[in-house]
């Protein structure tokens, strides 16, 4: 079974950390990886850096391209992750723009990522409909879980869709923004994780956009079955470099 | 075969909507509905009245006497230049701000290069009377002051992109975060034939008002309705797409497509996507892009900023593509001395834009009888610090 859908089944909530791979330094991926495993965190979203990351906020659009300065390609993250299944367990997702992986060939990266232990993919500009179409054979072939995003303004409809494409959990956007502009949820965004919450879709949810800290994890946790921590994290990795890993985890739950 | 968009919004392998799902609730109510509204007569009336007596249509059809003796061939231009603003971007402003008002939008936001596209939605949304969020890239701001200048007195508000390398592509990425951020109010008015589907297909829509007057004008003129050559510059393309639209299936009608080289195609430093790009998503679209080998978006260079994209429209990626039009580019130095050229044989100072497009008379052989219709796109103030500089005027 891929190691998404088995950790899923656990009965804790899920802790999971996004980072951009080569950042704050270009091999600084692994370890960062092993020491977020070693602390608690339940699954890891490695980014995949992009030049023009439409869906990111100022956090993770810099840390992406600081990672680029600092040398990071899609072969190059191939290559410092080639051995990662030795010393990490926990369920691995890249996720990344669809361009990069255009040029890299879809079929090779699938090929790649199946090599390397990794267990699915974020891609936040390939819409669901093309993914149906074009590419799901090929992800299933690898045995790749693609990670689709709903958002508050997703119509019911689409979201059965989306939950019928599906076989991972369903990355669910706390609200109408990008990445690491939120403080803090309001009753409107409860009444939204409540809404998802009681369609029981087949998928489990993650939320994500806006989780900063133990308050703000386990506002969405009460709703859904994890919840994603990224540019805080970036935040601390700017602030911290790779140090303090531990503190940063133990402080959100 | 067509060379318009299907209904799913590909030209060929090119188009799409690679859009992150935040976005899918507004660019789907635009899918839905820019084909019901833009067929209503009351739309239309509006923009026609408005392209009538704002912009002042139709642009006339200018037989270009002493460079038709010069090269031998008839050669008329398309007088875009003498659109309202400037040049022909407000066509497609007026059109999407009619359409941004029909859906509701009280708050209306743009990106632009050079600031010609800013000009004319600030001027559109003056209009209107409806608030305006001009995104454009921190250098370009410093590079093109008196567009600024002319924004801010129209009432909109001008905001720094200041990620990536502070130009076009990134104050394209801006807009589309703000967008993101405000779903439900707010209006994206994109300036080209680029971006997520139904954009370069509505876009086209609005701009193939060049080529519709083209038909029109040449009936009159030379008693037939479709030229030999149809010749237009490409940046994102919105001028060549309106210039194009008519003649697109009738392939008597040659297409030439004119790109900025630049220092030359091999220089390092040009914006010739068709010979430079490879096959890519960008803003939402698939399309030749301008690209590393590891999919990262490279940043172009032309002198002419309205030329200065990594991409091209998914429609003449496909005209590329399949040889339905024939794609030259033209070096900055050729532009420039066009810009001297048009301005003292026809007493017309072109956009360096537009420059790109003559210097084809040069590099193609035109026989006497043909017809060949030029796009002036656009009019030479905005670049005049810009020819200023380069010919220590």
């Amino acid at each position: 079974m891929n190691r998404i859908n088995q950790k899923l089944q656990e009965t804790k909530k899920i802790l999971s950390i996004y980072f951009s791979a080569g950042y704050p330094n270009l091999n600084d991926t692994v370890q960062i990886i092993q020491d977020l495993e070693k602390n608690g965190v339940d699954m890891i979203e490695i980014g995949l850096p992009f030049s023009d990351p439409l869906a990111d906020g100022p956090t993770i659009q810099a840390s992406s391209t600081q990672a680029l300065h600092n040398g990071m390609t899609t072969q190059v993250l191939f290559d410092q992750l080639k051995d990662i299944r030795k010393t990490v367990a926990i369920p691995l997702v890249i996720m990344g723009y669809f361009n990069p992986m255009l040029q890299y060939g879809i079929e090779n990266f699938c090929q790649k990522c199946a090599e390397i232990g990794i267990d699915g993919l974020i891609i936040p500009d390939l819409p669901v409909d093309v993914y149906a179409d074009e590419y799901k054979a090929t992800f299933e072939k690898y045995g790749l879980k693609n990670i689709f995003l709903i958002t508050p303004q997703t119509s019911v409809e689409r979201i059965h869709f989306i939950d019928s494409v599906s076989d991972g959990f369903i990355y669910m956007v706390s609200s109408a923004s990008v990445t690491g502009s939120q403080t803090g949820f309001g009753s409107a965004q409860e009444e939204y994780f409540k809404r998802i919450a009681d369609m029981n879709l087949k998928n489990p949810q993650v939320i994500g956009f806006g989780i900063n800290n133990k308050e703000t994890f386990n506002q969405a946790t009460q709703f859904a079955k994890g919840a994603i921590i990224g540019s805080a994290f970036i935040q601390h990795l700017t602030e911290n470099s790779t140090g303090k890993i531990e503190e940063f985890v133990k402080a959100i739950r | 075969m067509s060379y318009n968009v299907n209904e799913k919004g590909y030209y060929g392998e090119f188009g799409g909507a690679f859009i992150p799902e935040m976005l899918y609730p507004n660019v789907e109510e635009l899918r839905q509905n820019y084909l019901k509204i833009t067929a209503e007569p009351e739309f239309q009336a509006e923009f026609d009245a408005l392209l009538k007596e704002y912009v002042g249509r139709p642009t006339p059809l200018y037989f270009a006497k002493r460079l038709s003796e010069q090269y031998n061939t008839k050669i008329y231009l398309k007088r875009e230049d003498l659109c309202h603003t400037g040049a022909h971007k407000v066509n497609n402003t007026i059109g999407q701000i009619l359409l941004a008002k029909r859906l509701g939008k009280k708050r209306i936001i743009a990106e632009t290069g050079a600031g010609q596209h800013g000009v004319a939605t600030a001027t559109v949304c003056a209009l209107m009377g409806l608030e305006c969020i001009v995104y454009m890239g921190e250098v370009d701001i410093k590079r093109q002051a008196p567009n600024v200048a002319r924004m801010k007195m129209l009432g909109a508000e001008v905001r720094p992109a200041m990620s990536g390398s502070k130009t076009l592509k990134d104050a394209t990425n801006e807009a589309i975060r703000d967008w993101i951020n405000n779903p439900v109010d707010t209006y994206y008015i994109i300036g080209s034939v680029v971006g997520p589907h139904p954009y370069p297909d509505m876009v086209a829509r609005f701009q193939s008002v060049i080529s519709k007057e083209i038909k029109e004008q040449l009936l009159e003129k030379e008693g037939r309705e479709n030229p030999d050559y149809v010749i237009a510059c490409v940046g994102g393309g919105s001028n060549a797409a309106g210039t194009y639209y008519h003649f697109l299936d009738n392939e008597d009608v040659n297409i030439i497509a004119v790109e900025a080289a630049g220092l030359g195609v091999d220089s390092g430093e040009s914006a010739a996507t068709s010979a430079l790009g490879k096959v890519g998503v960008i803003h939402g679209s698939k399309t030749l892009l301008m690209q590393t080998t590891d999919g990262q978006i490279t940043e172009p260079y032309s002198i002419s900023a309205g030329l200065d994209y990594p991409g091209v429209g998914p429609m003449h990626a496909n005209l590329f593509t399949t040889g339905r039009a024939q794609f030259i580019s033209i070096t900055d130095e050729q532009a420039m001395q066009w810009g001297i050229k048009l301005s003292q044989m026809e007493g017309l100072i072109p956009a360096i834009e537009s420059a790109h497009a003559f210097a084809v008379l040069d590099e193609m052989k035109f026989k006497p009888e043909d017809v060949v219709v030029i796009n002036l796109s656009g009019r030479g103030d905005k670049d005049l610090n810009t020819y200023i500089d380069y010919f220590k005027l």
